[in-house]
């Protein structure tokens, strides 16, 4: 397998370096890997923060966690597809690694979606059950929030350190889930200080703080295992060139976080200025953060075992993909932002509706 | 128990359960689509009435498909690697264009459809309605092409131990395909039919004799007495175009041993597959070699011509006359019903209490055909191209059983929620009269559209 992989990265690599090149077994697989990255990006992003919105649920009223589940009613859905999308690009386009991937992950894959079919229904039922019953599904709704989102960054730990199923890997898998569900909760409350006024406004600035420092704690812990796990990585952060070129990357994710600091700091100003601007911010953290993982483990698709041309399905099948790609992709995102402007401002008039 | 008998349990409840919600959401939407123009043409409150009582079960119904339909996607890479690594170049596309072309169009468009009532104007709002219906349909297009595929594979060849599409059309439209989508397309406004005239009935058991319980009541009952004969005429094909293309399987179908003329059908009987032979056998004389071949004489194959490569006998015997028995329970019901309503414009007590229990019909024919189909399609997992065995994934029996049995109690606890959460929707409606979900009201925050406009 190695050998086959040297022989998939190395020659690719030149061949991409001239543009006149088009061999599409080696553009499909790059498209195909930029595809999956960018959903993983925009779910992380966006089920990120209706899922943090679950975990906030714990520091809740009753009365704010109806407010709170107005907030992300009309998104949730399409928000999880992307999940979908992003595993079903896996899927269809590198179907040997989904394989390896997914068996490797078995059991907190299982977690998640029982966790994922738990909050999911939860949010329904909360709203149709009698009231006393309610405080139950509640429950179900922000325990499933906490488990997915756990599962999730343990999947990510244990992927950052090659699918490591040892001891350290499980530790290190439940720090990072403990992190990341730290990053969601602290960008569903940055939707939530969009999306609301008032208490509850002041209350999701004060959580949001407190779980950035978790934000912080785990993006340094990835940032430091990840060249310790591989030399190869190591080697391609750690070399000249290259320690210069990349340096804006961890400059601008410490200066974004300084500044979100401050402006967390100021929250809520006056007319309700800038209510975005945390949320903005966390979405540019999480993609710069995702773009040093990306820039780490490209071009393996499994870690130092897999790369994505060894992976990929038959040029012919992907080509066919793509062409559904081209034309749905631009429709979905347009029609996102269209459903993001129809269900603006705060979320207290979406009851009134 | 081994790895591989559990995962297949495993992946046969969580497709179970996942059905279920598909065969409510694909029907009721264009259900909700018809309730929605008869408003807009009558401007009678009432059709408003039964919408806003169906969008919340539809609601409830698209998001337990949207969670179970997750968990699908990931079976596949967790129980069967071999799949995908076999024919993933072929089920591949079929799966991405089933995730993008349906699944966005109806996750983005139904925010719009549920809660965007209000925002939007109502011909946007009829036309996010129209695409969430239309969506679910495309979506259960492309999955029934690929498990067509699966049971009659069609337009690839094999290179190397793997599959590679050589015509695409030939692929989407496999020989079974045709058939398989009309069946189950069919099956979903069936079960709807029979759930929105139980659910109705029961409204009227418990007193409630408002317009829109009416309206819904008929909309029902009339709807299933005009698809049903329909669907018994589209079974029939469909099991001849399995003879043609999968003979072993009609042949444990019907229990039928050897090859021979004038095969009787076998109403009841319990085979006994070690001494290929059917006990306390009650059958009708010629029967299955006329429906079969349309003569007593038609040569209909039997088990002895598949001999160790034939599907399980007991389980398809009872799966499809399970199928069959309640279809034939729906003919009479909803005919009954139908005749009554057109007759005297009400229905009787006898007969809604009937109606009520046969709310839950249709899923008990689609899961039943379901079975049918899948085990008749062992030992391969894509007919003559890939064995069962041959996909399983490594992981340990221990834990796949203990995922399995997370699933199941979390199905078991989730399945009577949902009915529960629809039973009292209905004893609501029927005892405090049709009012609407005001979202205004602390405890209806999820913002259900309000009537009017
Ligand atoms: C005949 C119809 C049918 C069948 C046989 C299946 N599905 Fe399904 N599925 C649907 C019809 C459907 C649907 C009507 O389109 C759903 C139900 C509610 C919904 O949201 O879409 C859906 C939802 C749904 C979702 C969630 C999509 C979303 O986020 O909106 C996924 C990922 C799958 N399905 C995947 C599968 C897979 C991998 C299947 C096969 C093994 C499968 N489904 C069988
Ligand atoms: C929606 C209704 C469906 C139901 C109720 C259903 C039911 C089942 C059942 C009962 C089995 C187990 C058979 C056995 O092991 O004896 C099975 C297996 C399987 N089916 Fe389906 N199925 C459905 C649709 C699909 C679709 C749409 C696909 C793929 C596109 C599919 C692919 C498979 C696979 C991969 C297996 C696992 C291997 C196996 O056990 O045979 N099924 N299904
Ligand atoms: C009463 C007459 C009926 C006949 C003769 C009939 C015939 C068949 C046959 C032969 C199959 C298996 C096809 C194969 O595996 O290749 C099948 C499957 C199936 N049946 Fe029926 N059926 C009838 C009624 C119903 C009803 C009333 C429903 C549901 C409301 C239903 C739902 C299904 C489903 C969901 C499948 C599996 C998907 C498929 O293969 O199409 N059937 N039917």
């Amino acid at each position: 397998m190695p050998d086959r992989a040297e022989g998939g990265v190395l020659k690719p690599k030149s061949d991409i370096a001239s543009p006149m090149t088009f061999d599409p077994a080696i553009l499909l697989p790059l498209i195909f890997a930029g595809l999956m990255g960018f959903a993983v990006l925009v779910y992380v992003i966006l089920d990120g923060f209706d899922l943090g919105v679950g975990i906030l649920f714990t520091a809740a009223t009753d009365e704010e966690r109806d407010t709170m589940v107005a907030a992300i009613g009309p998104f949730w859905d399409a928000n999880e597809t992307w999940l979908v999308l992003a595993i079903g690009l896996l899927l269809v386009a590198f179907p040997a690694a989904h394989g390896i991937v997914l068996s490797a992950l078995y059991i907190p894959v299982v977690v998640m979606l029982i966790s994922l079919i738990l909050r999911g229904v939860a949010f329904d039922f909360r709203a149709k059950v009698d009231l006393h019953l309610k405080p139950r599904w509640n429950f179900a709704f922000s325990i499933g929030s906490i488990t997915a989102s756990m599962a999730q960054g343990y999947m990510l730990g244990v992927y950052v350190l090659g699918l490591d199923q040892s001891w350290t890997g499980i530790l290190f898998g439940l720090l990072v889930g403990l992190c990341l569900t730290a990053s969601y909760a602290a960008i569903g409350a940055a939707w939530v200080i969009h999306k609301t006024e008032g208490e509850l406004q002041h209350k999701a600035v004060l959580l949001m703080r407190r779980s950035l420092v978790f934000v912080a704690l785990g993006m340094v812990a990835i940032s430091l295992a990840t060249p310790m796990a591989s030399p190869r990585i190591f080697a391609k952060w750690f070399s000249l060139p290259e320690m210069v070129l990349l340096a804006p990357l961890p400059l601008v994710t410490v200066a974004l976080f300084a500044a979100l600091w401050s402006v967390l700091g100021r929250m809520p100003a006056v007319g309700d200025r800038h209510s975005a601007l945390p949320f903005v911010m966390m979405a540019g953290i999480f993609t710069l953060g995702f773009a040093g993982l990306a820039y780490s483990f490209y071009p393996y698709v499994v870690p130092e075992r897999l790369t994505i041309f060894a992976a990929a399905s038959a040029p012919e099948s992907l080509g066919i993909i793509l062409v559904g790609v081209i034309v749905v992709l631009p429709v979905i995102i347009g029609y996102s932002i269209f459903a993001y402007r129809v269900f603006g401002g705060k979320a207290r008039e979406l009851r009134y509706d | 128990m081994d790895p591989f008998i559990l995962s297949r349990i495993q992946f046969a409840a969580n497709i179970s359960f996942h059905i279920l919600f598909p065969t409510i959401t694909i029907a009721l939407g264009w259900v909700l689509l018809y309730f929605k123009l008869r408003y807009r043409r009558s401007s009678d409150e009432s059709w408003m009435k039964a919408y806003h009582f169906w969008v919340k079960i539809f609601a409830l119904s698209f998001a337990f498909g949207v969670v179970s339909g997750v968990t699908m996607s990931f079976q596949f890479g967790t129980n069967w690697p071999g799949y995908m690594g076999t024919v993933g170049n072929i089920a591949g596309p079929l799966l991405a264009y089933e995730i993008l072309t349906a699944f966005f169009l109806e996750a983005a468009f139904l925010g719009i459809m549920l809660f965007g009532f209000r925002r939007v104007s109502n011909r946007v709002h009829t036309l996010a309605t129209l695409l969430v219906a239309f969506g679910t349909t495309v979506s259960a297009f492309w999955i029934i092409a690929l498990n067509s595929w699966m049971q009659t594979p069609d337009g690839f060849e094999m290179r190397g131990g793997k599959a590679f599409a050589t015509d695409w059309v030939a692929i989407i439209f496999n020989p079974s395909m045709p058939y398989r989508l009309v069946h189950m397309l069919l099956a979903s406004g069936l079960t709807v039919s029979f759930l929105i005239s139980g659910i109705s009935a029961l409204r009227w058991l418990l007193g409630d004799c408002t317009d829109a319980m009416w309206k819904t009541l008929r909309t029902g009952v009339y709807l299933a007495a005009v698809l049903i004969p329909v669907q018994i005429a589209a079974g029939d094909q469909h099991g001849l175009n399995t003879l043609a293309h999968q003979p072993q399987k009609i042949a444990a179908m019907e229990a039928n041993w050897e090859t021979r003329s004038n095969v009787p059908l076998v109403l009841f009987a319990l085979p006994d597959e070690t001494k290929k032979q059917n006990r306390y056998e009650i059958a009708v004389p010629d029967g299955a070699s006329l429906i079969l071949r349309h003569s007593a004489y038609g040569i209909v194959p039997g088990l002895d011509q598949f001999e160790g490569n034939h599907p399980p006998v007991l389980p398809l015997f009872f799966g499809f006359r399970i199928m069959v028995g309640t279809g034939i329970l729906m003919l009479l019901v909803s005919w009954t019903a139908a005749w009554v309503l057109w007759r005297c414009g009400t229905i009787t007590r006898p007969l809604a209490m009937l109606m009520v229990p046969m709310a839950l019909s249709g899923w008990v024919a689609t899961l039943a055909g379901w079975y049918t189909t899948e085990i008749g399609r062992q030992p391969w997992l894509v007919s003559g191209v890939l064995k069962t065995t041959d996909a399983l994934g490594p992981a340990p029996a221990a834990v796949v059983a203990s995922s399995l049995a997370a699933y199941l109690i979390v199905y078991a606890v989730l399945l009577l929620a949902f009915i529960g959460v629809i039973v009292r929707l209905a004893v609501k409606a029927a005892r405090e009269g049709d009012r609407q979900p005001e979202p205004g009201v602390e405890d209806q925050p999820l913002g259900q559209p309000v009537r009017g406009m």
